[in-house]
């Protein structure tokens, strides 16, 4: 009746994961009980759950990312204890068993249910507004995307009580991730979270592309669309192009548990191999979907705070497209000492070096564009030089690893570990943090407390550094990753320096919360009436903050790159004030109800519940069979409303 | 003269960053958009089938001793299957052209044409299948089969939605009619089965046919 799931699932003999998992239900039961209490649920229904707005669900996927950013980063300080104490006959607080389980979720949560909710969340909120158009092209769908993101995000979690997670570490490489050396269902939460996850990010790569293509406000020609847009647009083709070889390769090793099938097994003619190119042939332009945005985030921040045009913005569009093709190019790099030969590795090797030549162009164009500007040191702008001082030493390293015969000394080391974190919380997080606080006043109509601001930001920075400069020390001394316990007790101090990093980095996050909850309480001193905080350049800003619902009355007409720019210089209005009746899309719980039952659905997929997950599927079907037949889903705002939203600004 | 005053009025009337086709016209009418949806989501689709065919070349050779394709693979019934599903796509074109021109009967005529058609792609499929696994060479047999049965049988689920699809896309038309929003959904439709024949030939040509000739 219930499958494999029995009272054995929820780990009664392990306090640790236990208590840990006691808490969190309880945070969110008293959360659920707060909002009841407050009766807000109407309100949340009707504006959020519900909401097809696209500003509206990229505030969801941000707070879905931050909310996980948390989860990831409870993971990363366990292990870094761990690390620190269990050295020599020391053996620390976690077993093998459970250790790896933490990496394992700490890599599949950062990368699938922070980095990529935090890209996605800035370019849903950002891109129809900088394109000049009212919604995203298929708003609808696009609810659906956040709503299986967040499916996939629940069940990560759901194994933190209910079972185990995967001990596969993220990337689950068979045989281990096979259902011979991994029975349990750990790998399965992995599989299905990130197939229902995957299935909404792909349908986000489908609308961004059309929306980017196909949406824009008369005049913006390609040349003329802001620089984040045209890294919208690559991100949004890689997804495209990279999101369904992930979903095929998925769908093999689930085969291979559920079906008994020998796409990677060790007997019967199987290839491990293959799992590894295709998971790489993925995985490697994922890094760009990820990277590629916040390069777009700071080219804005760039130009905006230095108070002049983007230095050489032709060059920035061919290097951003030069890096979405390279970056299938590359992918072998994970795997140099497969051996796949001298001569493979050599092009990829050199392959690996050249797709750095774009990323430096982009990092001399923010150089330029600050080079004579009129400095504002504002947050944004402060991440930003974080972000290159940071970056440039990730890439470098990077260019390191690119070099085979480097690879075959450090790879699988603590030196791989700190390059990644390097670019990613050096380049991804931190530009997801530099558009937090960039078009905070443009989400919420208040900017953010600026004291706060910049703690974090040297908090971050430092803690970075003092976390994985170790890291690097001790990848050369020769420490591999994932070790649940220290031989050598020449590496603690290192270790323990590490920890402290990792701490100083945890003050960042505590000071970013306190700087929202500061901001929310003085946010009538800080409220920005004039929709334009930081004198910016491109059409969000001609909007009022926060933007109504159909963002511009009329679509502004664009003549120029940073039309706005253009429009404030020669004092034009944004807008004609001629009103007219707008169509906007109607509300629709189709996005939340699928995902009700995708959860349902992969629940009992995992614990082989077969009855439950056809009857969830079927469900899920037939809620889009139904929304479907609704055809009328556009409401009209009258003349009138619009007339009255407008002079309210 | 009407010639000159057109030319006269075009730079007003036409951006001309439209006319160089620099994509400057503003937001594409809602038809337009919603086809260009759906070819992207098919060119995910396609990735989604190419991974699959990569998997299938480099496990096609590893039969674990169990049978190869050139053993299992009836040629005849194969050829009768992709014959189906081509004129499926015929007939599909035909009731797309027929919606357009708002002929609703002709439309349901090659609409259950192409609904028949498909469904014995189908059953040839299923027989052929249930023919190997009855002969201990089901999908668990070895890497090639399971590389077998997934493609082909991914290619036959698309198939499957795609029918359940076309009974509602044509309950639709008949509930409503042949407006924009359902000839909409029906172009996406057309251009979805079209490009399951074209991931058949892909199929035919690199599972059947050079299978059987290794």
């Amino acid at each position: 009746m219930l499958g494999k799931l029995t009272w054995a699932a929820i780990p009664f003999n392990e306090p640790l994961p236990l208590v840990s998992g006691a808490v969190v239900v309880l945070i969110i039961l008293a959360i659920l009980a707060f909002i009841t209490v407050k009766g807000w649920w109407p309100y949340l229904w009707r504006e959020w759950l519900t909401s097809v707005d696209h500003k509206r669900i990229g505030v969801m996927y941000m707070v879905l990312g931050l909310v996980m950013l948390l989860r990831g980063f409870a993971d990363a300080i366990m292990m870094r204890t761990q690390q620190m104490i269990a050295v020599g006959d020391a053996q620390g607080y976690l077993v093998p068993e459970h250790y790896d389980q933490i990496f394992s979720a700490h890599g599949t949560i950062m990368i699938f249910f922070v980095a990529m909710p935090l890209v996605i969340g800035l370019m849903n909120f950002a891109v129809p507004l900088q394109l000049g158009v009212r919604d995203v092209a298929f708003p609808t769908l696009n609810s659906v995307s956040f709503w299986l993101t967040a499916t996939g995000a629940l069940l990560v979690n759901m194994s933190l009580v209910i079972g185990v997670f995967s001990r596969a570490s993220w990337w689950g490489y068979p045989p281990l991730s096979g259902l011979a050396f991994s029975p349990d269902v750990g790998v399965d939460y992995y599989l299905w979270s990130l197939q229902i996850s995957g299935v909404g990010t792909l349908l986000t790569g489908i609308n961004f592309v059309t929306t980017i293509l196909k949406l824009r406000a008369p005049g913006m020609t390609y040349m003329r669309m802001p620089v984040f847009c045209w890294t919208a647009l690559a991100a949004n083709l890689l997804i495209v192009a990279a999101f369904p070889v992930l979903t095929a390769t998925f769908a093999m090793l689930l085969l291979d548990r559920y079906l008994d099938m020998h796409f990677f097994t060790n007997d019967l003619g199987g290839n491990q191999m293959m799992y590894a190119n295709l998971f790489w042939a993925w995985g490697h332009p994922e890094v760009y979907i990820l990277v590629l945005p916040a390069f777009g985030v700071f080219s804005e921040v760039a130009a905006t705070f230095s108070g002049k045009g983007l230095f050489s913005y032709r060059s920035m569009v061919w290097a951003t497209l030069g890096i979405c093709i390279l970056s299938f190019m590359v992918w072998l790099h994970h795997f140099f000492t497969m051996g796949a030969g001298a001569d493979v590795n050599a092009v990829f090797g050199i392959m690996s070096s050249i797709i750095a030549v774009p990323t430096g162009v982009k990092i001399f164009n923010w150089l330029f564009t600050m080079f004579r500007g009129k400095i504002d040191f504002k947050t944004p702008m402060v991440w930003l030089v974080a972000f290159m001082i940071t970056f440039m030493i990730g890439g470098v390293t990077g260019v390191l690893l690119a070099v085979p015969p480097v690879d075959f000394v450090v790879h699988n080391s603590a030196f791989l570990v700190a390059h990644f974190h390097n670019v990613i919380i050096g380049g991804v997080v931190f530009g997801a943090f530099a558009g937090y606080y960039y078009w905070f006043p443009k989400a919420f109509g208040f900017t953010l407390d600026e004291r706060f601001g910049m703690a974090s930001i040297w908090c971050w920075v430092i803690g970075f550094w003092l976390a994985f400069t170790p890291l690097y020390m001790l990848g050369l001394m020769g420490m591999t990753r994932r070790l649940q316990h220290i031989a050598d007790p020449s590496w603690q101090p290192l270790l323990i320096v590490a920890e402290v990093g990792a701490i100083v980095i945890f003050a960042g996050i505590l000071c970013q919360i306190a700087q929202l909850y500061v901001s929310i309480r003085t946010r009538e001193q800080r409220r920005d009436l004039t929709g334009d905080p930081w004198n910016g350049r491109t059409l969000e800003w001609s909007t009022p903050s926060p933007p109504p619902p159909y963002n511009f009355a009329t679509l502004p007409r664009v003549e120029t790159i940073d039309a706005f720019w253009h429009m404030k210089r020669t004092g034009r209005a944004p807008v004609e004030p001629v009103y007219e009746p707008i169509e906007m899309p109607r509300n629709s719980p189709a996005g939340f109800v699928t995902a009700f039952f995708a959860v349902i659905m992969g629940f009992s997929l995992i614990w082989h519940i077969w009855w439950l997950a056809i009857l969830g599927f079927l469900a899920a079907v037939i809620v889009v069979l139904i929304a479907g037949w609704n055809i009328e889903r556009e409401h009209e705002i009258s003349t009138a409303e619009v007339a009255q939203m407008e002079q309210a600004r | 003269m009407a010639f000159t005053a057109t030319i006269n009025k075009a730079p007003t009337a036409i951006p001309t960053e439209l006319a160089r086709g620099r994509g400057g016209g503003g937001p594409a009418p809602k038809r337009t958009v919603v086809a260009y949806g759906f070819w992207i989501f098919i060119l995910g689709d396609m990735v989604m089938f190419s991974a699959l065919f990569a998997a299938f070349a480099v496990l096609r050779s590893n039969t674990a001793g169990g049978p190869t394709g050139a053993e299992l693979f009836d040629l005849r019934s194969v050829f009768i299957e992709t014959m189906c599903l081509l004129l499926s796509s015929y007939t599909c074109g035909l009731g797309a052209l027929s919606a357009e021109r708002r002929k609703p009967s002709r439309f349901l005529l090659f609409g259950v044409a192409t609904f028949v058609l498909g469904s014995a792609f189908l059953v040839i499929e299923a027989t052929e299948f249930a023919r190997m696994v009855e002969m201990g060479a089901g999908p668990s047999r070895s890497a090639f089969l399971s590389a077998f049965f997934t493609l082909v049988g991914m290619h036959g689920v698309h198939v499957t939605g795609g029918l359940i699809a076309l009974i509602y896309l044509a309950a639709q038309a008949i509930a409503m009619g042949l407006q924009p929003a359902v000839l909409r959904r029906l172009l996406c439709w057309s251009l979805f089965w079209h490009a399951l024949d074209i991931v058949w030939v892909g199929v035919f040509t690199l599972v059947y046919l050079m299978g059987d000739f290794r």
